[in-house]
């Protein structure tokens, strides 16, 4: 849990112009709350990088490998069949299955990743108890600040909120 | 309903905008697509019970022949030994062609940055998951023996039996079986953070803790949204081609056959031309209704309506083209049965469904090419409507031609459909209507995170 300010802007343009200042000025951003996503955030927090295309590329080719295998194995060791004297291992007609299921776990393996990144579910989070919270599904833009430690860094860090544009300046635990 | 209601004389979308200035402001586009779920009140629902109701009686037709097919067999429709196939395979590939294109709009247009799609991309891919549900249905029908329909899965059995890889027919039950999962997924993963702004704009516990599961505790943060895009970008592009190869697939269930009509390379691509000009033509029918059954003229404009109209019409040149490239095969590569094949569709006992079918898909669309027509919704939807009929036409015969009009003349029959025909095609329409109807009244219709962020960039222009 760490302590945060949570700045309410009047749209994406005023948060990004905010965070923009923010970093300049060696704020540390802890993440941002916006109703649409908001281009260009991402670059102000320091996130790891993403592993969803690689869990969809691992799960896609690794189902499509078994998919091939049990084709292959079913049609030219465990039950042989000469279906007009095509070859047992008849590969490109055995592509399409590994090709569908491939795609499908592909997208199974890259909603669990995107599950396991953003923890969600999470039913509920303290941040859902903040005021206005609820506007950040709707048409709120909040951009959470880690609080500073001192008094009087608190105090400048909100008034220079203010300043930049904050509508809003509540504080929170993130 | 609420002051956000644009009345006729509004200003529409102008060239540079796919919103129009009422929309353009993010409470009001939240406003006016969670108002069907959170404001009763606002709606009269007298269009939408009615709807209700007929869509009921048609789905019990719909169950009430199906169980009379399991009971007498698949006699009781009207194939014979020489058409083997009836409508329920053309009823599936028509199905499967309306069920492609919610995934296809919704995928490639968004990888083609067309931001227009917001307005669309949920209710089509909403179409497109019971369509394709309903289109699943009628193979399983048609086999006979339905209750053995698993066996086209490989799992351990004491019959020690293998399905048939080779075969296009399973290449069919994967297919769609992917697509169907695949499409859920990708349905799901847009309404997450819809599912939240219902969350946290329903006044009722109820409602809160409904949505508030389905939303999975979204909150909205910067990493949630770079995941998000992150995966549906993904998902988006894999969308193309597992789309394309599923319609493919059905077009090679004809493509790889021996029968006169029913060999040609041209099929896997004219077929997936097909599922996206009927799929589209019943997105622009949706979205006629979605539109005016929930007062969403300042979300989807007759811009939209001008550029889906300009789609269609693409697609009916396209499918012209292919028409005229099967008759000009079988003339230039002078094969009896093929040229006396072409012979029968124009001539044959099926002609007035064969012109029927000229008329709706390439003839009729060609008023597209008019800016008035293609501004005017209901003359875009009276056009979409009878592209759809068109299109069950094309499905129709493509098997009865090519089966009624076999190698073997002594074998040329003709099919006549019984009325258990009928009711299982307007059964499923109804089944059809019943999923969409539920769906608008429990789901946004249309992807608000996406609109409020088009109406965000729109108003700053």
């Amino acid at each position: 849990m760490t302590r945060v300010l949570l700045a309410g802007f009047s749209g994406d343009e005023a948060l990004s112009a905010a965070a923009r200042a923010a970093h300049g000025r060696n704020y540390r951003i802890l993440n941002s709350f916006t109703p649409y996503p908001v281009d260009g955030i991402d670059t102000y927090l320091d996130l790891r990088p993403s592993r969803i295309r690689t869990a969809m590329l691992i799960g896609g080719f690794s189902t499509a490998a078994f998919a091939y295998a049990l084709e292959y194995y079913s049609a030219v060791i465990d039950y042989p069949y000469n279906s007009g004297g095509r070859p047992f291992n008849a590969w490109p007609t055995f592509m399409l299955v590994p090709f569908a299921v491939g795609i499908l776990l592909a997208s199974i393996c890259g909603f669990a990743a995107f599950l396991f990144e953003t923890g969600l579910p999470r039913l509920h989070h303290p941040l859902f108890d903040a005021a206005g919270f609820e506007r950040v599904s709707q048409d709120a833009f909040l951009l959470a600040l880690v609080c500073p430690e001192t008094r009087d860094g608190l105090q400048d860090a909100i008034l220079w909120l203010r300043r930049v544009g904050a509508q809003t300046v509540d504080e929170a635990e993130l | 309903m609420t002051s956000a209601v644009i009345s006729r004389d509004a200003p529409d979308a102008t060239p540079q905008h796919w919103i129009t200035p009422a929309g353009r402001d993010i409470e009001t586009v939240n406003r006016l697509i969670s108002a069907p779920l959170l404001e009763n009140g606002s709606f009269a629902w007298r269009a939408w019970w009615i709807g209700f109701a007929i869509s009921i009686v048609l789905t019990a037709v719909m169950v009430v022949s199906i169980v009379w097919l399991f009971i007498e067999g698949i006699g009781v429709w009207g194939i014979n030994s020489t058409i083997v196939w009836g409508f329920a395979i053309a009823n599936y590939v028509w199905w499967i062609g309306i069920g492609n294109a919610g995934t296809l709009i919704s995928s490639m247009l968004l990888l083609m940055r067309q931001k227009w799609r917001a307005s669309t991309n949920r209710f089509a891919e909403a179409m497109t998951l019971f369509a394709a549900a309903i289109a699943g249905l009628f193979p399983i029908l048609h086999l006979g023996r339905p209750i053995y329909f698993y066996w086209l899965t490989p799992y351990p059995n004491t019959m020690t039996l293998w399905p048939q890889w080779r075969s296009a027919l399973i290449w069919d039950f994967w297919a769609i079986l992917s697509y169907i999962l695949f499409s859920i997924i990708f349905w799901y993963v847009g309404l997450i953070p819809d599912f939240a702004t219902i969350r946290d704009r329903a006044a009722s516990r109820r409602k809160r803790v409904i949505y508030g599961a389905l939303a999975l505790g979204w909150r909205g943060s910067a990493r949630h949204w770079r995941a998000y895009e992150i995966l549906h970008l993904t998902l988006a592009s894999l969308g193309v081609p597992l789309v394309v190869s599923l319609h493919s697939v059905v077009g090679m269930d004809f493509a790889a056959s021996l029968m006169p009509g029913w060999q040609e390379t041209i099929f896997p691509p004219y077929f997936v031309v097909g599922a996206m000009y009927s799929g589209f033509a019943m997105v622009v029918c949706l979205a006629a209704l979605v539109r005016w059954g929930f007062s969403l003229q300042a979300l989807i404009t007759r811009r939209h309506f001008d550029v889906m109209a300009k789609i269609m019409l693409a697609a009916a040149i396209i499918m012209g083209l292919s028409y005229a490239s099967e008759w000009f095969t079988a003339w230039y590569g002078g094969e009896r049965a093929d040229r006396s094949l072409v012979a029968f569709e124009f001539t044959g006992a099926y002609w007035p469904m064969f012109a029927g079918l000229l008329f709706c898909n390439v003839i009729l669309p060609q008023a597209f090419w008019f800016g008035a027509v293609r501004r005017c919704v209901i003359a875009v939807f009276a056009i979409a409507v009878t592209i759809n009929i068109g299109m069950w036409l094309e499905r129709i015969l493509i098997i009865w031609n090519t089966l009624s009009h076999d190698y073997l003349p002594s074998m040329w029959r003709l099919f006549f459909p019984t009325i258990w025909d009928w009711l299982l095609l307007f059964g499923s329409l109804g089944l059809f209507a019943l999923m969409f109807l539920i769906f608008v009244r429990l789901v946004p219709a249309v992807s608000m995170h996406e609109v409020r962020r088009l109406a965000a960039e729109e108003a700053d222009r």
